[in-house]
């Protein structure tokens, strides 16, 4: 699995590089930088929490090989 | 056989200031008659295609057989949007083909929609092009009159001008009855006009579709190279004397298109692929070949097309803080990358330019430049960081001079690219 922005969605609410700090970052304006790199196992359930609370739901997860 | 004479160029402009090309019976009588569609399967359209290796002429250079195949291959009814919008302000290849040869764009435009099974083709021109679309009428009206079978239903349709409007979502989304911004989310090709997979194609792509329904895949190949077939349309602009459109082959040297168009003065840079495009220093166009595996050598690509001269007269430092001002005002203000960055490149590149940035300020634009890149749902903040690094690193000693000692007797010099005072989008409430 890995994470995705609706760049168009997202409000720069920067919950989701807190609770999912090993895949993304902040950029200057508080709008999240993913790496691109697969989630892994582990963290999958933290992932999913991101994207659920990601207030504009902006925080998308794709199947791996998308 | 006359090989010769069929690899000549010109080939999409044949006939230009001769015949009147945009009547119907001229159009025929210099190019004959297409094929009779109907005889013709998608599929072996398609095939006709790959083998020619045709790529799309509005900037991105995509294999066009293989856009073909995507909307082809949809179960649902299928449209075509061909893409006359012309966003960009240098260029003017487009305008050219609607205006004086509207009949080899409908004609591809035919062809495209019977190979993806469309039966309506909508298209869009810039809605302050009133010339493009009285031509576009009269022919598509001459073509009713005339019985021509296998059009498909022709529609025309006016977008706002502006740079973002040819963008391939914004143009389905203003004909959708949007604002005409970008969309985030399923492509044209699965979801468009009116939900059905859309078909877009520059105006240009479906040209030279035109004339290889007529002529074949081989005979497209004798000119161009390997990765680059055919010919190309390219608008010249800037220290030139003869400014304007040309058909050159893919493969042509620079050198000798510049000279074409009549050079004037010393260049200190040549601006590649427009201003989503890349610069080449002056000292480098010995030797530079027009097509995409050389340019690819120095970071360029033709994109849609726009080559711009700048005479050593003319200050990059007041043309890059103009052009990258143009750049932040026609975003979308969309995504946050995009509007907060592109704006803040802006006025960094404002400060620089006159002498008033902090000593950090070019790297923060470097780190900026990677961070934007690929985060807004269109290629518009892509396109624009790509144009500001490499004037940063081509014009480096010129950005040094300006950071210290502000603006130059140059910059007072007429603007070479033009950054037309087009209203952006209407500021959001
Ligand atoms: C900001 C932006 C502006 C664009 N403007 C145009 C345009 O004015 N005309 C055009 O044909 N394509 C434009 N494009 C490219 C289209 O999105 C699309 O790729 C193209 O119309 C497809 O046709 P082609 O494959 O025949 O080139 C633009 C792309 C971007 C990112
Ligand atoms: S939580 Fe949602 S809105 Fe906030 S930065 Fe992340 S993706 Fe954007
Ligand atoms: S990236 Fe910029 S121009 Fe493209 S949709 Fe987002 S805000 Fe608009």
């Amino acid at each position: 699995m890995r994470v995705a922005v609706d760049p168009i969605q997202c409000v720069a609410h920067g919950l989701c590089a807190e609770l999912l700090p090993e895949r993304i970052r902040l950029d200057d304006w508080g709008y999240p930088i993913l790496d691109g790199e697969p989630v892994p196992r582990e963290l999958v359930g933290i992932a999913r929490r991101a994207a659920d609370a990601c207030p504009t739901l902006a925080l998308l997860l794709e199947p791996d090989g998308k | 056989m006359a090989i010769a004479t069929e690899q000549a160029l010109p080939r999409i402009l044949t006939g230009i200031g001769e015949e009147p090309m945009a009547e119907l019976e001229s159009h025929l009588d210099v190019h004959g008659p297409l094929p009779d569609l109907r005889r013709w399967s998608p599929e072996q359209i398609i095939s006709v295609v790959e083998r020619s290796g045709l790529r799309g002429h509005g900037g991105a250079s995509f294999p066009m057989a293989t856009k073909l195949r995507a909307v082809a291959s949809r179960r649902k009814p299928k449209i075509l949007v061909a893409n006359g919008t012309e966003g960009e302000p240098a260029s003017k290849k487009d305008r050219v083909l609607l205006r004086e040869l509207p009949h080899l764009v409908l004609d591809g435009a035919a062809i495209a929609a019977r190979a993806v099974g469309a039966g309506e083709a909508v298209i869009a021109v810039s809605d302050v092009d009133e010339r493009s679309a009285r031509s576009l009428e009269l022919a598509v009206d001459e073509r009713q009159h005339a019985g021509l079978r296998g059009d498909p239903q022709f529609q025309l349709f006016g977008a706002p001008e502006r740079w973002l409007t040819g963008q391939e979502s914004a143009l389905v989304n203003v004909l959708n009855g949007g604002p005409g911004k970008p969309t985030f989310g399923p492509r044209p090709f699965e979801r468009g006009v009116r939900q059905r997979p859309t078909l877009v194609q520059n105006v240009e792509t479906l040209a030279h579709l035109a004339l290889i329904a007529r002529h074949g895949a081989d005979w497209f190949r004798l000119l161009g190279t390997d990765r680059d077939p055919g010919s190309a349309l390219v608008t010249v602009a800037g220290a030139v004397s003869a400014p304007g459109v040309y058909e050159i082959e893919h493969g042509m040297p620079l050198e000798e298109l510049l000279q074409t168009a009549d050079g004037r003065e010393p260049l200190s840079a040549v601006l590649l692929g427009g201003y989503f495009g890349t610069w080449l220093p002056g000292a480098h166009i010995r030797g530079v070949r027009l097509a995409a595996e050389h340019l690819a050598e120095h970071g360029a690509s033709l994109g849609a097309g726009v080559i711009v001269a700048l005479g050593q007269s003319a200050c990059p430092v007041a043309e890059t803080a103009r052009i990258a001002d143009y750049f932040a005002a026609q975003s979308a203000g969309q995504c946050g990358p995009c509007t907060n960055g592109l704006g803040a490149v802006a006025d960094t590149v404002q400060q620089l330019a006159t002498g008033t940035a902090s000593a950090g300020a070019r790297a923060e634009l470097a780190r900026w430049g990677k961070d934007i890149k690929g985060r807004g749902a269109c290629q518009h903040p892509d396109g624009a960081v790509r144009f500001v690094s490499s004037a940063l690193r081509v014009f480096a000693e010129d950005f040094d001079d300006h950071a210290r000692h502000g603006p130059c007797p140059r910059c007072s010099h007429p603007p070479v690219l033009p950054a037309t005072p087009i209203p952006a989008f209407p500021v959001a409430r």
